[in-house]
Protein backbone atom coordinates (compact mmCIF):
# COMPACT_ATOMS: atom_id res chain seq x y z
CA UNK A 1 0.00 0.00 0.00
CA UNK A 2 2.75 2.19 1.20
CA UNK A 3 4.64 1.27 -1.88
CA UNK A 4 1.92 2.15 -4.24
CA UNK A 5 1.39 5.12 -2.83
CA UNK A 6 4.66 6.55 -3.29
CA UNK A 7 4.58 5.55 -6.52
CA UNK A 8 1.40 6.96 -7.37
CA UNK A 9 2.94 10.12 -5.88
CA UNK A 10 6.31 10.13 -7.42
CA UNK A 11 5.17 9.93 -10.69
CA UNK A 12 3.84 12.62 -11.65
CA UNK A 13 6.66 14.86 -10.37
CA UNK A 14 9.51 12.57 -12.24
CA UNK A 15 7.65 13.05 -15.32
CA UNK A 16 7.80 16.99 -14.64
CA UNK A 17 11.24 16.76 -13.48
CA UNK A 18 12.20 14.82 -16.45
CA UNK A 19 10.62 17.56 -18.60
CA UNK A 20 12.28 19.84 -17.05
CA UNK A 21 15.61 18.26 -16.91
CA UNK A 22 15.53 17.63 -21.33
CA UNK A 23 14.64 21.92 -21.70
CA UNK A 24 17.35 22.54 -19.15
CA UNK A 25 19.98 20.00 -20.82
CA UNK A 26 18.58 21.25 -24.44
CA UNK A 27 19.27 25.27 -23.06
CA UNK A 28 22.70 24.07 -21.72
CA UNK A 29 23.01 22.14 -24.88
CA UNK A 30 22.48 25.13 -26.43
CA UNK A 31 24.72 27.96 -24.59
CA UNK A 32 27.99 25.04 -24.50
CA UNK A 33 28.22 25.03 -28.32
CA UNK A 34 27.48 28.54 -28.30
CA UNK A 35 29.76 29.68 -25.63
CA UNK A 36 32.82 28.17 -26.96
CA UNK A 37 31.89 29.49 -30.37
CA UNK A 38 31.32 33.28 -28.97
CA UNK A 39 34.85 32.68 -27.15
CA UNK A 40 36.24 31.69 -30.42
CA UNK A 41 35.43 34.43 -32.02
CA UNK A 42 35.84 36.86 -29.60
CA UNK A 43 39.54 35.37 -29.56
CA UNK A 44 39.82 35.17 -33.06
CA UNK A 45 38.78 39.21 -33.93
CA UNK A 46 41.70 40.32 -31.64
CA UNK A 47 44.65 37.83 -31.70
CA UNK A 48 43.91 34.89 -34.34
CA UNK A 49 43.56 36.75 -37.21
CA UNK A 50 46.22 39.55 -36.96
CA UNK A 51 48.72 36.98 -36.59
CA UNK A 52 47.44 35.17 -39.12
CA UNK A 53 47.40 38.18 -41.42
CA UNK A 54 50.98 38.75 -39.93
CA UNK A 55 52.50 35.78 -41.09
CA UNK A 56 50.52 35.96 -44.47
CA UNK A 57 52.18 39.56 -44.95
CA UNK A 58 55.48 38.72 -43.91
CA UNK A 59 55.30 35.74 -46.76
CA UNK A 60 54.22 37.98 -49.49
CA UNK A 61 57.31 38.57 -51.20
CA UNK A 62 57.80 34.32 -51.10
CA UNK A 63 60.14 32.63 -48.35
CA UNK A 64 62.95 34.47 -49.72
CA UNK A 65 62.30 37.93 -49.26
CA UNK A 66 60.81 37.47 -45.76
CA UNK A 67 64.46 36.03 -44.88
CA UNK A 68 66.27 39.02 -46.38
CA UNK A 69 64.15 41.26 -44.33
CA UNK A 70 64.17 38.97 -40.88
CA UNK A 71 68.23 38.79 -41.43
CA UNK A 72 68.62 42.07 -42.93
CA UNK A 73 71.68 43.80 -40.82
CA UNK A 74 69.12 46.22 -39.42
CA UNK A 75 66.63 43.63 -38.31
CA UNK A 76 69.73 41.47 -36.94
CA UNK A 77 71.25 44.33 -34.74
CA UNK A 78 67.25 45.11 -33.56
CA UNK A 79 67.08 41.33 -32.41
CA UNK A 80 70.30 40.89 -31.10
CA UNK A 81 70.20 44.00 -29.06
CA UNK A 82 66.78 42.79 -27.63
CA UNK A 83 67.91 39.41 -26.85
CA UNK A 84 71.06 40.60 -25.23
CA UNK A 85 69.69 43.66 -23.68
CA UNK A 86 66.79 41.26 -22.46
CA UNK A 87 68.97 38.61 -21.44
CA UNK A 88 71.11 40.62 -19.15
CA UNK A 89 68.17 42.57 -17.29
CA UNK A 90 66.44 38.70 -17.03
CA UNK A 91 69.64 37.83 -14.90
CA UNK A 92 70.09 40.68 -13.13
CA UNK A 93 66.45 40.81 -11.88
CA UNK A 94 66.75 36.83 -11.08
CA UNK A 95 69.39 37.69 -8.83
CA UNK A 96 67.97 41.45 -7.19
CA UNK A 97 64.84 40.10 -7.40
CA UNK A 98 66.07 36.59 -4.97
CA UNK A 99 67.41 39.28 -3.04
CA UNK A 100 64.41 41.81 -2.52
CA UNK A 101 62.07 38.50 -1.71
CA UNK A 102 64.78 37.05 0.59
CA UNK A 103 64.75 40.25 2.36
CA UNK A 104 60.59 40.73 1.87
CA UNK A 105 60.04 37.02 3.48
CA UNK A 106 62.97 36.78 5.67
CA UNK A 107 63.85 40.04 7.57
CA UNK A 108 61.46 42.09 9.63
CA UNK A 109 61.48 46.35 9.76
CA UNK A 110 59.23 49.20 9.95
CA UNK A 111 57.57 50.31 6.61
CA UNK A 112 57.75 46.48 5.10
CA UNK A 113 53.89 47.29 3.50
CA UNK A 114 54.86 49.73 2.23
CA UNK A 115 57.64 48.36 0.27
CA UNK A 116 55.62 45.41 -0.65
CA UNK A 117 53.55 47.84 -2.71
CA UNK A 118 56.18 49.70 -4.17
CA UNK A 119 57.83 46.11 -5.78
CA UNK A 120 54.13 46.40 -7.82
CA UNK A 121 54.30 49.70 -8.91
CA UNK A 122 55.67 49.09 -12.46
CA UNK A 123 52.73 46.39 -13.12
CA UNK A 124 50.28 49.67 -12.56
CA UNK A 125 52.33 52.40 -13.87
CA UNK A 126 51.95 52.72 -17.68
CA UNK A 127 55.31 52.36 -19.87
CA UNK A 128 55.03 55.73 -20.97
CA UNK A 129 54.91 57.07 -17.76
CA UNK A 130 57.96 54.34 -16.66
CA UNK A 131 59.87 55.38 -19.41
CA UNK A 132 59.27 59.37 -18.47
CA UNK A 133 60.14 58.50 -14.38
CA UNK A 134 63.58 56.96 -15.50
CA UNK A 135 64.21 59.86 -18.06
CA UNK A 136 63.28 62.72 -15.87
CA UNK A 137 65.97 61.22 -13.42
CA UNK A 138 68.34 59.78 -15.32
CA UNK A 139 68.03 61.41 -18.79
CA UNK A 140 69.63 64.92 -19.67
CA UNK A 141 68.88 66.99 -16.38
CA UNK A 142 69.89 64.59 -14.20
CA UNK A 143 69.37 66.08 -10.51
CA UNK A 144 72.53 63.65 -9.83
CA UNK A 145 74.36 64.27 -13.47
CA UNK A 146 73.69 60.97 -14.50
CA UNK A 147 72.67 61.30 -18.23
CA UNK A 148 72.30 57.59 -19.78
CA UNK A 149 69.56 58.98 -21.98
CA UNK A 150 70.08 57.60 -25.77
CA UNK A 151 72.65 54.82 -24.46
CA UNK A 152 72.12 51.00 -24.06
CA UNK A 153 72.55 51.74 -20.73
CA UNK A 154 68.88 53.31 -20.77
CA UNK A 155 67.56 50.51 -22.29
CA UNK A 156 68.48 47.84 -19.44
CA UNK A 157 67.58 50.41 -17.17
CA UNK A 158 64.01 50.66 -18.56
CA UNK A 159 64.23 46.63 -18.72
CA UNK A 160 65.05 46.35 -15.62
CA UNK A 161 61.61 48.97 -14.08
CA UNK A 162 59.11 47.05 -15.95
CA UNK A 163 60.10 43.49 -15.01
CA UNK A 164 61.07 43.83 -11.56
CA UNK A 165 57.94 42.29 -9.96
CA UNK A 166 58.29 38.84 -12.06
CA UNK A 167 61.17 38.46 -10.83
CA UNK A 168 60.29 39.15 -7.20
CA UNK A 169 57.22 37.91 -6.95
CA UNK A 170 57.63 34.49 -8.38
CA UNK A 171 60.53 33.78 -6.07
CA UNK A 172 58.46 35.02 -2.86
CA UNK A 173 55.68 32.67 -2.73
CA UNK A 174 58.60 29.92 -2.69
CA UNK A 175 61.05 31.38 -0.15
CA UNK A 176 57.99 31.74 1.92
CA UNK A 177 57.16 28.45 2.23
CA UNK A 178 60.86 27.09 2.51
CA UNK A 179 60.69 24.89 4.97
CA UNK A 180 63.49 26.49 7.93
CA UNK A 181 63.41 23.38 10.20
CA UNK A 182 65.27 21.33 7.40
CA UNK A 183 67.96 24.22 7.09
CA UNK A 184 68.16 24.54 11.03
CA UNK A 185 68.68 20.99 10.89
CA UNK A 186 71.15 20.67 8.36
CA UNK A 187 73.52 23.45 10.08
CA UNK A 188 73.29 21.93 13.51
CA UNK A 189 74.38 18.89 12.09
CA UNK A 190 77.61 21.22 11.24
CA UNK A 191 76.89 22.11 7.33
CA UNK A 192 77.93 25.86 6.86
CA UNK A 193 76.07 28.76 5.87
CA UNK A 194 77.70 28.33 1.88
CA UNK A 195 76.26 24.55 1.77
CA UNK A 196 73.28 25.07 3.29
CA UNK A 197 72.76 27.47 0.33
CA UNK A 198 73.83 25.53 -2.06
CA UNK A 199 72.77 22.06 -1.42
CA UNK A 200 68.78 22.88 0.11
CA UNK A 201 67.65 26.40 -0.46
CA UNK A 202 68.90 26.98 -4.20
CA UNK A 203 67.41 23.68 -5.18
CA UNK A 204 63.88 24.34 -4.00
CA UNK A 205 64.17 28.08 -5.27
CA UNK A 206 66.01 27.42 -8.82
CA UNK A 207 63.20 26.78 -10.50
CA UNK A 208 60.88 29.67 -9.54
CA UNK A 209 64.09 31.92 -10.16
CA UNK A 210 63.94 30.35 -13.34
CA UNK A 211 60.35 30.83 -14.06
CA UNK A 212 60.57 34.47 -13.13
CA UNK A 213 63.36 35.49 -15.55
CA UNK A 214 62.18 33.80 -18.33
CA UNK A 215 58.30 35.72 -17.56
CA UNK A 216 60.79 39.21 -17.49
CA UNK A 217 62.18 38.12 -20.36
CA UNK A 218 59.18 37.54 -22.69
CA UNK A 219 57.84 41.16 -20.75
CA UNK A 220 61.80 42.70 -21.67
CA UNK A 221 61.48 41.17 -25.51
CA UNK A 222 58.47 42.60 -26.30
CA UNK A 223 58.55 45.87 -24.19
CA UNK A 224 58.17 49.16 -26.09
CA UNK A 225 56.90 52.28 -24.53
CA UNK A 226 58.90 52.65 -21.59
CA UNK A 227 62.35 51.90 -24.02
CA UNK A 228 61.39 54.53 -26.34
CA UNK A 229 61.49 57.62 -24.88
CA UNK A 230 64.79 57.35 -23.24
CA UNK A 231 66.60 55.45 -25.55
CA UNK A 232 66.34 57.54 -29.03
CA UNK A 233 66.05 54.52 -30.95
CA UNK A 234 68.87 55.31 -33.05
CA UNK A 235 69.17 52.60 -35.63
CA UNK A 236 72.38 50.05 -35.07
CA UNK A 237 72.72 51.44 -31.97
CA UNK A 238 69.86 51.55 -29.26
CA UNK A 239 66.73 50.61 -31.18
CA UNK A 240 64.93 47.74 -29.96
CA UNK A 241 63.01 44.89 -32.26
CA UNK A 242 59.67 46.61 -31.44
CA UNK A 243 60.91 50.01 -32.09
CA UNK A 244 62.63 49.13 -35.46
CA UNK A 245 58.63 47.49 -36.72
CA UNK A 246 57.35 50.63 -35.46
CA UNK A 247 59.76 52.79 -37.44
CA UNK A 248 59.09 49.65 -40.54
CA UNK A 249 55.28 50.75 -40.31
CA UNK A 250 55.57 54.53 -39.98
CA UNK A 251 57.17 54.16 -43.69
CA UNK A 252 54.76 52.18 -44.50
CA UNK A 253 57.03 48.88 -45.37
CA UNK A 254 54.45 46.59 -44.15
CA UNK A 255 55.63 43.37 -45.10
CA UNK A 256 59.53 44.24 -44.04
CA UNK A 257 57.78 45.16 -40.20
CA UNK A 258 55.79 41.83 -40.89
CA UNK A 259 58.91 39.61 -40.95
CA UNK A 260 60.32 41.29 -38.20
CA UNK A 261 57.08 40.37 -36.49
CA UNK A 262 57.20 37.36 -37.46
CA UNK A 263 60.69 36.29 -35.58
CA UNK A 264 58.88 38.04 -32.08
CA UNK A 265 56.03 36.30 -32.47
CA UNK A 266 57.48 32.69 -32.78
CA UNK A 267 60.41 33.83 -29.94
CA UNK A 268 56.71 34.52 -27.79
CA UNK A 269 55.30 31.25 -28.50
CA UNK A 270 58.88 29.37 -27.81
CA UNK A 271 58.75 31.49 -24.26
CA UNK A 272 55.46 30.48 -23.96
CA UNK A 273 55.81 27.20 -23.97
CA UNK A 274 58.60 27.00 -22.49
CA UNK A 275 57.28 28.35 -19.30
CA UNK A 276 54.44 26.51 -19.86
CA UNK A 277 56.73 23.00 -19.47
CA UNK A 278 58.28 24.71 -16.41
CA UNK A 279 54.99 25.82 -14.56
CA UNK A 280 54.32 21.85 -15.43
CA UNK A 281 57.27 20.12 -14.49
CA UNK A 282 57.91 21.81 -11.22
CA UNK A 283 54.89 23.96 -10.32
CA UNK A 284 56.17 27.32 -9.77
CA UNK A 285 53.50 29.43 -9.27
CA UNK A 286 51.44 28.23 -12.00
CA UNK A 287 47.86 27.87 -11.85
CA UNK A 288 46.75 24.02 -11.44
CA UNK B 1 70.11 34.58 7.00
CA UNK B 2 73.18 34.75 9.24
CA UNK B 3 72.57 38.12 11.53
CA UNK B 4 75.94 39.43 9.67
CA UNK B 5 74.40 39.31 6.39
CA UNK B 6 70.98 40.81 7.67
CA UNK B 7 71.32 44.99 7.51
CA UNK B 8 73.47 44.55 4.23
CA UNK B 9 71.16 42.27 2.52
CA UNK B 10 68.18 45.02 3.67
CA UNK B 11 70.10 48.07 2.28
CA UNK B 12 70.86 46.70 -1.12
CA UNK B 13 67.36 45.46 -1.95
CA UNK B 14 65.79 48.64 -0.29
CA UNK B 15 68.64 50.64 -2.08
CA UNK B 16 67.45 49.13 -5.49
CA UNK B 17 64.07 49.50 -5.22
CA UNK B 18 64.77 53.22 -4.42
CA UNK B 19 66.72 54.01 -7.22
CA UNK B 20 65.11 51.93 -9.58
CA UNK B 21 61.62 52.81 -8.26
CA UNK B 22 60.82 55.13 -5.63
CA UNK B 23 62.85 57.88 -6.48
CA UNK B 24 62.14 58.18 -10.48
CA UNK B 25 58.21 57.88 -9.53
CA UNK B 26 59.12 60.66 -6.89
CA UNK B 27 60.75 62.43 -9.44
CA UNK B 28 57.93 62.56 -12.31
CA UNK B 29 55.73 64.29 -9.39
CA UNK B 30 58.75 67.00 -8.63
CA UNK B 31 58.99 67.85 -12.38
CA UNK B 32 55.36 68.48 -13.46
CA UNK B 33 54.71 70.54 -9.91
CA UNK B 34 58.50 72.59 -10.99
CA UNK B 35 56.51 75.43 -12.13
CA UNK B 36 54.00 75.56 -9.68
CA UNK B 37 50.50 74.09 -9.74
CA UNK B 38 49.07 76.26 -11.61
CA UNK B 39 51.33 75.66 -14.73
CA UNK B 40 50.52 71.95 -14.63
CA UNK B 41 47.26 72.59 -14.35
CA UNK B 42 47.45 74.71 -17.28
CA UNK B 43 48.92 71.83 -19.17
CA UNK B 44 46.87 69.34 -18.72
CA UNK B 45 43.81 71.49 -19.27
CA UNK B 46 44.33 72.29 -23.14
CA UNK B 47 41.38 70.62 -24.88
CA UNK B 48 44.33 68.44 -26.38
CA UNK B 49 44.48 67.16 -22.94
CA UNK B 50 41.22 67.08 -22.06
CA UNK B 51 40.10 65.27 -25.24
CA UNK B 52 42.96 62.39 -24.87
CA UNK B 53 41.89 62.46 -21.30
CA UNK B 54 37.74 61.60 -21.74
CA UNK B 55 39.06 59.44 -24.85
CA UNK B 56 41.23 57.35 -22.68
CA UNK B 57 38.20 56.85 -20.04
CA UNK B 58 36.04 55.93 -22.88
CA UNK B 59 38.22 52.99 -23.97
CA UNK B 60 38.67 51.97 -20.36
CA UNK B 61 34.85 51.86 -20.29
CA UNK B 62 34.50 49.58 -23.46
CA UNK B 63 37.59 47.45 -23.54
CA UNK B 64 37.17 46.26 -20.11
CA UNK B 65 34.16 44.89 -19.97
CA UNK B 66 34.41 43.38 -22.75
CA UNK B 67 37.44 41.34 -21.62
CA UNK B 68 35.92 40.78 -18.38
CA UNK B 69 33.32 39.36 -20.16
CA UNK B 70 35.59 37.21 -22.56
CA UNK B 71 37.63 36.65 -19.51
CA UNK B 72 34.78 35.21 -17.12
CA UNK B 73 33.07 33.19 -20.00
CA UNK B 74 36.65 31.54 -21.14
CA UNK B 75 37.56 30.93 -17.30
CA UNK B 76 33.50 28.93 -17.15
CA UNK B 77 34.31 27.17 -20.56
CA UNK B 78 37.97 25.93 -19.59
CA UNK B 79 36.46 24.85 -16.12
CA UNK B 80 33.71 23.43 -16.58
CA UNK B 81 33.27 22.11 -20.63
CA UNK B 82 35.05 19.49 -22.51
CA UNK B 83 34.79 21.07 -25.99
CA UNK B 84 36.46 21.04 -29.06
CA UNK B 85 38.76 23.80 -29.72
CA UNK B 86 39.56 24.21 -25.59
CA UNK B 87 42.87 24.13 -26.60
CA UNK B 88 43.19 27.06 -28.92
CA UNK B 89 41.56 29.03 -26.34
CA UNK B 90 43.88 28.08 -23.37
CA UNK B 91 46.50 28.58 -25.25
CA UNK B 92 46.45 31.04 -27.60
CA UNK B 93 44.72 33.32 -24.73
CA UNK B 94 48.02 34.27 -23.26
CA UNK B 95 49.87 35.19 -26.22
CA UNK B 96 49.28 39.16 -25.22
CA UNK B 97 51.41 38.65 -22.79
CA UNK B 98 54.07 37.52 -24.31
CA UNK B 99 54.04 39.72 -27.35
CA UNK B 100 55.28 43.00 -28.12
CA UNK B 101 52.14 45.18 -28.33
CA UNK B 102 53.71 46.90 -31.27
CA UNK B 103 53.04 43.45 -33.18
CA UNK B 104 49.79 42.92 -32.09
CA UNK B 105 48.68 47.04 -33.54
CA UNK B 106 50.25 45.58 -36.20
CA UNK B 107 48.21 42.78 -36.61
CA UNK B 108 44.92 44.60 -36.29
CA UNK B 109 45.86 47.10 -38.65
CA UNK B 110 46.67 44.36 -41.23
CA UNK B 111 43.13 42.48 -40.70
CA UNK B 112 41.09 46.01 -40.50
CA UNK B 113 42.91 48.41 -42.09
CA UNK B 114 42.73 50.02 -45.36
CA UNK B 115 44.48 47.64 -47.21
CA UNK B 116 43.95 44.96 -44.54
CA UNK B 117 42.23 41.65 -45.16
CA UNK B 118 38.56 43.33 -43.96
CA UNK B 119 40.27 47.06 -45.39
CA UNK B 120 37.35 46.53 -48.39
CA UNK B 121 34.36 45.14 -47.10
CA UNK B 122 34.56 47.53 -44.00
CA UNK B 123 35.38 50.79 -45.87
CA UNK B 124 32.55 49.69 -48.79
CA UNK B 125 29.90 49.82 -45.39
CA UNK B 126 31.87 52.97 -44.43
CA UNK B 127 33.05 51.28 -41.11
CA UNK B 128 36.45 53.16 -39.75
CA UNK B 129 38.58 50.82 -37.22
CA UNK B 130 41.96 51.64 -37.87
CA UNK B 131 42.65 55.22 -37.41
CA UNK B 132 39.98 55.70 -35.21
CA UNK B 133 38.66 54.85 -31.65
CA UNK B 134 37.13 51.72 -32.46
CA UNK B 135 40.48 50.15 -33.30
CA UNK B 136 42.37 51.82 -30.11
CA UNK B 137 39.46 49.65 -28.59
CA UNK B 138 40.39 46.64 -30.18
CA UNK B 139 44.32 47.18 -30.04
CA UNK B 140 43.36 47.43 -25.70
CA UNK B 141 41.35 44.68 -25.64
CA UNK B 142 43.60 42.57 -27.62
CA UNK B 143 46.30 43.48 -24.71
CA UNK B 144 44.94 43.09 -21.90
CA UNK B 145 42.82 39.87 -22.97
CA UNK B 146 44.45 37.44 -20.25
CA UNK B 147 44.38 38.88 -17.38
CA UNK B 148 40.38 37.98 -16.24
CA UNK B 149 40.66 34.39 -17.56
CA UNK B 150 43.86 33.94 -16.03
CA UNK B 151 43.20 35.59 -12.52
CA UNK B 152 39.84 33.79 -12.43
CA UNK B 153 39.96 30.29 -13.39
CA UNK B 154 42.31 29.01 -10.92
CA UNK B 155 39.79 29.79 -8.44
CA UNK B 156 37.01 28.09 -10.54
CA UNK B 157 38.74 24.97 -11.00
CA UNK B 158 39.29 25.12 -7.12
CA UNK B 159 35.98 25.34 -5.48
CA UNK B 160 34.96 22.54 -7.62
CA UNK B 161 31.24 22.09 -9.03
CA UNK B 162 29.83 20.69 -5.57
CA UNK B 163 27.80 23.34 -4.77
CA UNK B 164 26.71 24.20 -8.16
CA UNK B 165 25.16 21.26 -8.65
CA UNK B 166 23.80 20.97 -5.24
CA UNK B 167 21.98 24.30 -6.61
CA UNK B 168 20.82 22.42 -9.83
CA UNK B 169 19.38 19.85 -7.89
CA UNK B 170 17.36 21.94 -6.01
CA UNK B 171 15.91 23.48 -9.30
CA UNK B 172 18.04 26.98 -9.52
CA UNK B 173 18.33 27.40 -13.14
CA UNK B 174 21.88 28.57 -14.89
CA UNK B 175 21.59 31.97 -14.01
CA UNK B 176 20.53 31.77 -10.37
CA UNK B 177 23.56 29.51 -9.87
CA UNK B 178 25.95 32.20 -11.93
CA UNK B 179 24.79 34.92 -9.78
CA UNK B 180 24.25 33.32 -6.86
CA UNK B 181 27.12 30.56 -5.98
CA UNK B 182 29.70 31.27 -8.58
CA UNK B 183 30.06 34.83 -8.74
CA UNK B 184 30.66 35.20 -4.83
CA UNK B 185 32.86 32.73 -5.00
CA UNK B 186 35.40 34.25 -7.75
CA UNK B 187 34.24 37.72 -6.55
CA UNK B 188 37.95 38.80 -4.93
CA UNK B 189 39.91 36.98 -7.98
CA UNK B 190 37.32 38.80 -10.93
CA UNK B 191 37.65 42.06 -8.76
CA UNK B 192 41.54 41.39 -9.23
CA UNK B 193 41.65 40.76 -12.86
CA UNK B 194 39.55 43.77 -13.57
CA UNK B 195 42.35 45.69 -11.81
CA UNK B 196 45.14 44.39 -14.14
CA UNK B 197 42.82 44.61 -17.36
CA UNK B 198 42.21 48.10 -16.43
CA UNK B 199 45.83 49.43 -15.21
CA UNK B 200 46.95 47.99 -18.57
CA UNK B 201 44.14 49.60 -20.88
CA UNK B 202 44.54 52.65 -18.98
CA UNK B 203 48.53 52.82 -20.07
CA UNK B 204 48.79 50.91 -23.03
CA UNK B 205 50.86 52.76 -25.53
CA UNK B 206 52.61 50.56 -27.88
CA UNK B 207 49.50 49.21 -29.92
CA UNK B 208 47.30 52.52 -29.53
CA UNK B 209 50.31 54.03 -31.02
CA UNK B 210 50.33 51.62 -34.37
CA UNK B 211 46.54 51.75 -35.02
CA UNK B 212 45.30 55.18 -33.98
CA UNK B 213 47.73 57.54 -36.20
CA UNK B 214 47.37 59.58 -32.65
CA UNK B 215 45.35 62.00 -34.52
CA UNK B 216 45.11 65.09 -32.15
CA UNK B 217 41.68 65.36 -30.89
CA UNK B 218 40.32 62.55 -32.46
CA UNK B 219 42.70 59.33 -31.82
CA UNK B 220 44.95 60.45 -29.14
CA UNK B 221 44.77 59.02 -25.78
CA UNK B 222 46.42 59.74 -22.65
CA UNK B 223 49.26 58.03 -22.86
CA UNK B 224 49.50 59.49 -26.74
CA UNK B 225 49.22 62.23 -25.59
CA UNK B 226 51.85 62.37 -23.01
CA UNK B 227 54.73 61.11 -25.90
CA UNK B 228 53.63 63.96 -28.24
CA UNK B 229 54.28 66.74 -25.48
CA UNK B 230 57.12 65.30 -24.66
CA UNK B 231 58.39 65.07 -28.30
CA UNK B 232 57.14 68.53 -28.85
CA UNK B 233 59.21 69.94 -26.17
CA UNK B 234 56.20 70.66 -23.72
CA UNK B 235 57.47 68.57 -20.71
CA UNK B 236 55.47 69.98 -18.22
CA UNK B 237 52.67 68.14 -20.23
CA UNK B 238 54.04 65.18 -20.44
CA UNK B 239 55.22 65.32 -16.54
CA UNK B 240 51.76 66.41 -15.63
CA UNK B 241 49.72 63.66 -17.60
CA UNK B 242 51.67 61.44 -16.36
CA UNK B 243 51.20 62.29 -13.25
CA UNK B 244 47.81 62.17 -14.24
CA UNK B 245 47.69 58.80 -15.86
CA UNK B 246 49.48 57.37 -12.74
CA UNK B 247 47.21 58.75 -10.58
CA UNK B 248 44.22 56.96 -12.44
CA UNK B 249 46.09 53.30 -12.57
CA UNK B 250 46.89 53.81 -8.79
CA UNK B 251 43.16 54.95 -7.76
CA UNK B 252 42.33 51.35 -10.13
CA UNK B 253 44.70 49.49 -7.83
CA UNK B 254 43.84 51.14 -4.86
CA UNK B 255 39.99 50.16 -4.86
CA UNK B 256 39.87 47.00 -6.70
CA UNK B 257 43.58 45.88 -5.70
CA UNK B 258 42.87 46.76 -2.33
CA UNK B 259 39.88 44.85 -1.81
CA UNK B 260 42.21 41.54 -1.29
CA UNK B 261 44.04 43.11 1.13
CA UNK B 262 41.29 44.37 3.36
CA UNK B 263 39.22 41.50 3.41
CA UNK B 264 41.30 38.73 4.14
CA UNK B 265 40.31 38.39 7.70
CA UNK B 266 37.19 36.83 6.14
CA UNK B 267 38.86 34.45 4.44
CA UNK B 268 37.47 31.55 6.08
CA UNK B 269 34.14 32.39 4.98
CA UNK B 270 35.41 30.75 2.03
CA UNK B 271 39.11 29.65 2.11
CA UNK B 272 39.13 28.96 -1.57
CA UNK B 273 38.09 32.17 -3.35
CA UNK B 274 41.42 33.67 -2.35
CA UNK B 275 42.47 36.26 -5.06
CA UNK B 276 45.75 34.43 -7.29
CA UNK B 277 49.18 35.70 -6.94
CA UNK B 278 50.10 38.29 -9.45
CA UNK B 279 52.42 35.52 -10.69
CA UNK B 280 49.39 33.08 -11.62
CA UNK B 281 47.62 35.55 -12.91
CA UNK B 282 50.47 36.27 -15.17
CA UNK B 283 52.43 33.10 -15.88
CA UNK B 284 51.40 31.38 -18.87
CA UNK B 285 49.50 28.02 -17.75
CA UNK B 286 48.05 25.37 -20.08
CA UNK B 287 45.10 23.16 -17.49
Amino acid sequence: MVDVGLETHRAPPSALSAKSTRTRALSRGAAAASGPALAVTYLSLLVLLPLAAILSQAFTGGPAAFWREATSPESLAALELTVVCSLIVAVFNALAGLLIAWVMVRDEFAGKRVVNAVIDLPFALPTVVAGLTLLSLYGPSSPFGVNVAGTRVAIVLALAFVTLPFSVRTVQPVIAELDRETEEAAASLGASPAAVAKRIVLPSIAPAMLAGAGLAFARAVGEFGSVVLISGSLPYKTQVASAWIYSLYGDDFLPYAAAVSTVLVVLALALLLGMGWLRRRFDVGGIQ
Amino acid sequence: MSRRWRLPARFAALGYLALLIVVPVGSVFFRAFQHGFGAAWDAVTTPEATHAFWLTIFVVAIAVPLDTIFGVGVALLLARHRFRGAWILDAFIDIPLALSPVVVGLGLVLVYGKSGWFGNWLAARGIAIIFSVPGIVMASATVALPYVARSVLPVLLEIGTEQEQAARTLGAGPVAIFLRITLPSIRRSLAYGVTLTTARVLGEFGAVAIVSGAIVDKTQTMTLFIDDSFNNLDPVGAYAGAVILALLSLGVLLILGGDRHQRRERRWQSPSAESPSDMEVLLPATT
